[in-house]
């Protein structure tokens, strides 16, 4: 065989392969394998939403994470607009520095019939306790009375064991699952494939 | 002229096995970061920066039959065997993250692919480069 033509049919091969292979990547069957499945939902995550809703987003997020601060009113709006058939499952991705404490705020909070109230000041002043590279959730205790949460009380419940193992279980479950980045969303355990708000719009649509 | 003709076969093949091994790797990362949306360290764009032009050197000679490749390709090759050696020190802990540019962002030491237990990207990346870099040590004696 002629070098030239050698080299151009490698060449032509090597693209080949590329674009099959992405093709066939996009179009393979991503869901989590049915041995994962028990590490997508816990019993003891919090659940927004109809319990019994056939369809179920499962979103892992960091509390210190600004794309998860923007993606909470986006998938509450979509929550809203199908109130029987969506759940959204909460379960946690610390990967930040301190994360694991304001997680442990949150599930504290949860005992005082304060969750969703918790997570959503602690999202509403993001920017002030989570500013780059430093943060600093010593400003969290002063936000969180905003919402009529009992600080003695919260940091007492965050000493629990229970609230530790919790943790742990979410931060073992990001690594069966190969969560690596946040948000990550599971709709009827498919993960999303491209992010963006209308990819994830899209997949919750195809799975309703 | 048969002397010559042999000589320049080897330099063919040597030629063409490492702009093979540059191709996969180009177009490997470019599917790890495009496709399956794996999102790229620091560490690893250091390593692309000296891989990609490599893919495109190697196809120029192998065109040009040119046997001074060794010449400018080293240097890109020794960069980027330098990092790529660095990133697998960092990611069995034998150099500290701290002392890394990587503390942003995404951590140069977290797994996104991990077959057989030890086959991770850095360590490709690595097999890449001492790939090319010992065919190039075959080419030298060629091209003088």
């Amino acid at each position: 065989m002629k070098k030239q033509t050698l080299i151009i049919a490698s060449l032509f091969v090597l693209v080949l392969l590329f674009v099959g292979g992405s093709y066939l990547y996009k179009n393979a069957d991503h869901s989590v394998s049915s041995e994962k499945t028990s590490a997508l939902v816990r019993p003891h995550a919090y659940v927004l939403g109809n319990p019994n809703a056939k369809t179920t987003i499962v979103e892992f997020f960091d509390p210190a994470c600004g794309t998860c601060k923007s993606f909470y009113p986006f998938v509450k709006n979509i929550l809203k607009q199908n109130p029987d058939t969506l759940k959204l499952v909460l379960r946690y991705a610390p990967f930040h520095t301190d994360s694991y404490y304001v997680v442990a705020m949150i599930e504290a909070a949860r005992l005082q019939g304060k969750y969703l109230e918790a997570l959503e000041v602690i999202y509403k002043y993001q920017d002030k306790w989570a500013s780059h590279g430093t943060p600093n959730i010593g400003l969290i205790w002063g936000f969180l009375p905003e919402v009529g949460i009992d600080i003695d009380t919260l940091k007492n419940d965050m000493k629990k064991p229970e609230i530790d193992a919790l943790i742990k279980q979410d931060i073992a479950d990001t690594k069966t699952l190969g969560v690596n980045a946040t948000p990550e969303f599971f709709v009827n355990g498919k993960p999303l494939v491209k992010f963006g708000k209308q990819e994830l719009e899209d997949l919750i649509k195809s799975e309703l | 002229m048969n002397q010559t003709q042999t000589c320049s076969n080897t330099l063919f093949t040597l030629l063409f096995f490492a702009w093979i091994v540059s191709m996969v790797a180009t177009l490997g990362s470019l599917f790890f970061s495009e496709i399956m949306m794996f999102p790229p360290c620091v560490m690893c764009w250091y390593q692309r920066i000296c891989m990609y032009p490599l893919s495109v050197i190697f196809l120029v000679a192998l065109f040009s039959n040119d046997t001074h490749v060794f010449k400018y390709a080293m240097p890109l090759v020794l960069i980027g065997l330098f990092f790529a050696i660095y990133h697998n020190l960092l990611y069995f802990g034998i150099v500290p993250e701290t002392l890394a540019p990587c503390s942003q962002g995404v951590s140069c030491t977290s797994d996104y692919i991990n077959w057989f237990g030890f086959v991770t990207i850095q360590f490709l990346s690595l097999v890449a480069f001492a790939l090319i870099f010992i065919t190039l040590i075959f080419i030298k004696p060629k091209a003088s």
